[in-house]
């Protein structure tokens, strides 16, 4: 069945690109110039794009399924406009044979969502020791391979790790902060966290284990360039001012890193601290509003190149636990385009194309994947959204299983109306005619 | 300024709101020294002592403080490993609350678990003492002994000394004290400073800190700073920053020697100080029954107004 959406302004990471009238076919843009259709829909000069892609998402199948599962976590990404996800491995058991990713695979297709991209683990169990089996995980549909959730602290083995990966055509992510410098710290260290009597996790854990991991990168480099192969390093939300200028500093040597950087650590700063809520935990933890400004200058730049949500669902009796025994994470897959786009694009000027290539084709690339593009013949992954309409964050509507935010009652405009995957509807809000 | 609605910590305040608290604590002493030591002011009230962490004076403190005014008084002690377990914090305050109590006095492991409690419960939460946050009764009845001694804290010069890092006795005594016109000094080992102290200046330098001080506030040493590896030996710490009688002689003669115990006799002071004249640890007990009265009586009559 074939779908005209009409009176759509498309925009891509390359650019805006005008007005048209999309005609979707057999799971394909089959034109940017109209058509016949049996299906019509008027966006009415609302906004077209390729659909998100989240390079990291927790969605806690299998074994945690309370937090969040593969039905909810999906719908949710449909809901804030994601086409496609990318599921972390620090699950129970954690997904690190072939059997498992082609498990959660096979059971995603019975869901209505976005589609389900699998990260495996590096190291057995995460535990940093002995490898996966790489070449079996890239050939069961594994994307990615990481220990995230935990940090890699021997540089040995994650170096044999980026190698082996690059063979297998993989790139490693990394959770990357120093965890003796990290220790128990519950919020960004600094002034506050003396004040407020919270332990805190330092800037400079984060930047420590940025800079030894370009080091080893560099390694990986070094013994996977003699044999052809060509490693990939992603490091995840990076959160400091420090963290970014190295993988700036980095990529403009031209080592193969790429950082990313999430919807909370481009808005909110340690100062929510005040008021003891541990909604706000996260690793790595809220920082300053320097550090806010210096990420934001990042992504523009293209220094960081995705954003990724670390969508982290807990039960809303987890985050009500005290500080300490609190888990770290929250969920942010549905409003995560609506609060970007206001708060960078509206509020501060972002080119909304910019936006929209780091939601794309920027963690596309780092994974190794086509660039999502609006063109004749592109799959018909695309994502409808209104610029104009106010509607605040209501967590008690989420389809996530955790129902609260950070951003509980921000008002925002920006709001997805529709998602289709292939051509097929996952996402339609009610209030698109 | 309004009713006190919670007693968290001093963030906030005003100079007025402490003195009015103070006052009423004098006025909370005088029936401490009848011969029938009680009043009907809370009576039909019911108040909680609520510690997942233990501390017997403490709750002794806060409980007697009730009764004295006729309040009903119920304890609840959890274990500290319920708490790791999961959602018994909440559930163990929603589980009172629906007693109909009016009043939560709590202790707890964890800075913010007092302001966590406020937002979930209908009564009155005080602040008993949140991890390293806040200990506002202590700095209460701190300020209390100290007016005793000095009739005002107006340029008086406070030393506290020792773990300051980890102190909520230090945290609500540097928020407190300057309130009321104090000038807070800090001293300790480099491991055992926090990067600010609101209200207080910071040093190292042990003298520097009791130099023509007024009055010298030492905290406990907690043993397990060493494996933490924030402070290399306890020889290193008593060579250094053990206040005894010699180092005191660079304090104005006769300042107030206090300490909000349990003490470590001969580790973070010369154990003959303890029970020498400087010493106001008795007074800082007595203090504080009047301190509590007063703040349950501000907390569950200034709400019911």
């Amino acid at each position: 069945m074939r779908l005209l959406i009409r009176n759509a302004r498309l925009v891509d990471g390359s650019g805006e690109l005008g007005t048209a009238d999309v005609l979707v076919e057999e799971g394909r843009i089959a034109s940017l110039a109209g058509g016949d259709a049996e299906r019509v829909l008027d966006a009415d000069g609302r906004f077209l794009a390729p659909a998100l892609t989240d390079p990291h998402v927790h969605l806690r199948t299998p074994g945690q399924e309370t937090k969040e599962d593969l039905a909810t976590g999906l719908a949710a990404a449909a809901r804030g406009g994601y086409g496609a996800v990318v599921a972390m491995p620090n699950t129970d058991p954690v997904v690190q044979e072939p059997e498992q990713v082609r498990a959660l695979l096979d059971e995603a297709r019975a869901y209505s969502g976005a589609r389900l991209l699998v990260a495996a683990a590096l190291t057995e169990n995460q535990e940093g020791r002995r490898l996966t089996p790489a070449a079996l995980l890239a050939r069961a549909g594994a994307v990615l391979l990481t220990d995230d959730g935990r940090t890699n602290e021997d540089a040995g083995v994650l170096a044999r790790g980026l190698v082996y990966a690059a063979a297998a055509g993989l790139a490693v992510a990394v959770h990357a902060e120093d965890a003796g410098l990290r220790a128990g710290g519950v919020m960004n260290d600094g002034p506050l966290a003396a004040e407020l009597g919270l332990a805190g996790n330092p800037p400079e854990a984060e930047a420590a284990r940025i800079a030894r991991d370009l080091e080893v990168l560099r390694y990986a480099v070094r013994k996977a360039t003699a044999l052809g192969h060509a490693p990939r390093l992603y490091v995840q939300h990076v959160s400091t001012a420090r963290g970014a200028a190295l993988i700036a500093a980095a990529r403009a040597e031209g080592l193969p890193v790429t950082g990313e950087v999430t919807p909370h650590h481009l808005t909110l700063t340690e100062e929510v601290w005040h008021g003891f809520d541990a909604r706000f935990k996260v690793a790595p933890p809220l920082r300053t509003a320097s550090d806010v400004e210096a990420l934001i200058g990042a992504l523009e730049r293209g220094e960081l190149s995705a954003i990724g949500t670390d969508h982290a669902p807990h039960t809303a009796a987890e985050k009500e636990r005290d500080l300490e025994n609190a888990p770290f994470g929250m969920p942010s897959l549905e409003v995560a385009f609506p609060l970007l786009y206001t708060e960078l694009v509206e509020k501060r000027g972002l080119p909304l194309a910019v936006l929209i290539e780091r939601m794309t084709s920027g963690p596309r690339a780092a994974l190794g994947l086509a660039p999502a593009r609006l063109a004749q013949g592109a799959p018909a992954d695309l994502m409808l959204f209104d610029p104009a309409a106010k509607r605040t964050v209501d967590p008690a509507r989420f389809v996530s299983k955790a129902r609260y935010s950070p951003w509980a009652g921000r008002e925002l405009v920006g709001w997805p109306r529709l998602t289709l995957v292939a051509g097929r509807e996952v996402w339609r809000d009610a209030a698109l005619a | 300024m309004g009713a006190l609605a919670h007693l968290l910590d001093f963030a906030g305040w005003e100079r007025a709101q402490a003195e009015s608290l103070l006052e009423t604590a004098r006025m909370m002493e005088e029936v401490l020294e009848r011969p029938m030591k009680k009043v009907p002011a809370l009576k039909g009230f019911t108040v909680a002592t609520v510690f997942f962490e233990p501390s017997t004076r403490t709750k002794i403190s806060f409980e007697l403080a009730a009764r004295r005014m006729s309040a009903d008084v119920v304890g609840f002690t959890g274990a500290g490993s319920s708490l790791a377990k999961g959602e018994s914090f909440k559930d163990t305050l929603l589980t009172l609350q629906a007693m109909a109590l009016d009043a939560y006095v709590i202790r707890a492991p964890v800075a913010g678990m007092a302001h966590q409690a406020a937002r979930w419960l209908e009564g009155a939460v005080v602040n008993a003492g949140d991890g390293r946050r806040a200990h506002p009764t202590q700095a209460l009845l701190d300020a209390y002994t100290l007016l005793d001694d000095l009739e005002t804290l107006e340029g008086r010069k406070v030393a506290i000394v020792g773990d300051v890092a980890h102190s909520r006795v230090a945290r609500s005594n540097a928020e407190l004290l300057p309130l009321l016109g104090a000038e807070v000094w800090a001293a300790g080992p480099a491991g055992l400073l926090p990067e600010r102290l609101v209200g207080a200046r910071l040093t190292t330098d042990l003298d520097e800190a009791l130099e023509d001080a007024d009055a010298v506030m030492v905290l406990r040493l907690q043993r397990e700073r060493m494996d933490e590896g924030a402070l290399p030996s306890l020889r290193e710490y008593v060579a250094e920053y053990q206040v005894t009688e010699a180092r005191l002689a660079r304090a104005k003669p006769d300042a107030p020697l206090l300490h909000p115990g349990p003490m470590n006799r001969d580790v973070e002071l010369e154990g003959t100080l303890a029970d020498g004249p400087r010493s106001r640890v008795e007074r800082q007990v007595r203090a504080g029954e009047a301190v509590r009265m007063a703040v349950l009586y501000h907390l569950l009559v200034g709400r019911a107004a």
